[in-house]
């Protein structure tokens, strides 16, 4: 028993090692994900048909299909036409040669599509009076997206938003199966060398569960601060 | 790139892999269903443990639905299927039940794996759906004179489970998506890991990951039209 604690200790630091790249990949895929995300709300909002019907078929596909599916289409799919056309010769090409790239694009539309829909509610839950106040003060249309809507909105779905972020770190580990050596690639690629089976998943859980709570505690006051204005929130 | 090569791979039979894609979406099917099935019986035990008054059952249950929804499905199935499985065999070779050299259906532990997982969020769904039940109303079942067991089957079950179907229903699509991740153990064939072998065999990546995806995309349709008819049926006298 004690050799056990032991050999899970033992792997700590390699797996502290890799941590970082399963926070990056969560900020960046983050941070596409909710721009992304509020372009397709906005989109699938407007009233011109050639965005919000590409639009909504997007967020349907992605939702409605597995992650790891989107994972292996985009890296194997890509993989597969790429280079047979002129990209092949670019300078994106290193780029496209490693893992890391798929995995941020597909965690990144995958995101997006889960961010999308959660703002749709919130920009259309905004009550009609604040757009039709900003109207008669003869805002334009850009205007009150910056200044009312927006703002509106994300305050109103901050908290789904934060736990799509948790959701998003807890996905980022499917990505070891593409080759990527996050905190789960690491994991496994410890279980084959050393031929333990326990031991660095139970490492790999220790590290994923330390920060997700240090995670959900930063985002607590971020979220009490950006809804001070509510009844019983002071 | 000529339409009929691709009709030819959806073939049935030894040249093509439409009935390994058929085969695969029941055993997807499969796998969910039992995970599901298996999931609500773990999250009603997670629920009476954590409104019950005993102290050490609350711990057990809020821990196991805290550690298990902080961590990534695959690390989670991962530890569970060899965990089970291994500690399983194990046993029963030692009780002399089975003889050396036992493995366990590999079907069976993904199942138990998967359902471990969506165990702890069922708890939390049917936990929300449990409280919304007012209290006046098992006052009142208690006042008539109703047994425990006849309060939770005729009072508060059919009061909880309109409350419970959103949440439920949200489950079910994110089990049938979720059950892709056993395509990693690469132990059976289901629509994951069916379009992996295919695409592997072929070289044709975008074709057949774009068919598991289309299949995946089914059953969410599916799911989503009967959830909605459940939905209707259990909210009927509310609207």
């Amino acid at each position: 028993m004690m050799d056990f604690f032991n050999n899970v200790f033992s792997w700590l630091p390699e797996l502290l090692a890799a941590t970082p790249l399963t926070l990056i990949l969560t900020l960046v895929a983050g941070i596409f994900g909710l721009v992304f995300g509020t372009l397709l709300a906005l989109a699938r909002l407007s009233n011109i048909l050639i965005l919000s019907v590409p639009a909504n078929m997007f967020m349907f596909v992605m939702r409605g299909t597995p992650l790891l599916v989107q994972l292996y289409l985009i890296y194997y799919g890509l993989g597969q036409i790429l280079p047979g056309t002129w990209v092949r010769h670019s300078v994106l090409w290193p780029y496209l040669r490693d893992g890391f790239t798929y995995a941020v694009i597909a965690l990144s539309m995958n995101q997006a599509a889960y961010n999308g829909e959660v703002l749709r509610g919130a920009l259309r839950s905004i009550p009609k009076g604040q757009i039709e106040a900003s109207m008669a003060m003869g805002m334009t249309n850009l205007q009150i997206l910056q200044r009312v809507r927006l703002p509106l909105a994300f305050r109103d779905c901050l908290p789904v938003l934060t736990s799509d972020i948790i959701i998003l770190l807890k996905s980022t580990a499917l990505v070891s199966t593409i080759t990527v050596l996050e905190l789960m690639g690491t994991a496994r690629m410890i279980q084959r060398e050393s031929l333990q089976i326990y031991e660095p998943l139970i490492a790999c859980g220790l590290v994923y569960f330390a920060v997700v709570m240090v995670l959900t505690n930063i985002m607590r006051p971020v979220e009490s601060r950006l809804t001070r204005f509510r009844k019983g929130n002071a | 790139m000529v339409i009929h090569t691709y009709i030819e791979y959806m073939g049935w039979g030894a040249g093509g892999w439409g009935d390994e894609f058929f085969f695969g979406f029941l055993m997807t099917l499969k796998i969910s269903l039992s995970a599901y099935a298996l999931a609500v019986i773990f999250g009603f035990f997670a629920t009476t443990a954590k409104l019950s008054k005993n102290i050490f059952l609350r711990f057990m249950a809020v821990s196991y639905t805290t550690v298990v929804r902080a961590l990534p499905e695959i690390l989670m199935v991962l530890i569970v299927y060899f965990t089970v499985a291994g500690l399983a065999e194990t046993a029963l070779v030692k009780a002399g039940f089975v003889d050396k050299g036992f493995q366990f259906n590999p079907f069976w532990a993904a199942v138990f794996a998967l359902a471990f997982v969506a165990g702890a969020f069922m708890a939390e769904v049917l936990r929300a759906a449990r409280l919304a039940v007012p209290e006046g109303q098992i006052e009142s079942a208690t006042a008539i004179g109703m047994s425990s067991l006849q309060i939770f089957m005729r009072v508060i079950l059919p009061q909880m489970m309109r409350h419970a179907i959103p949440g439920m229903g949200n489950l079910w699509l994110s089990i049938t998506k979720d059950s892709a991740i056993v395509a990693v153990l690469g132990a059976f064939s289901e629509l994951l890991y069916t379009g992996y072998r295919a695409a592997a065999a072929t070289k044709e990546y975008v074709f057949f990951y774009g068919v598991t995806a289309v299949l995946f995309l089914l059953i969410t349709l599916i799911s989503i039209a009967v959830i909605q008819w459940m939905e209707r049926h259990l909210n009927r006298g509310y609207a």
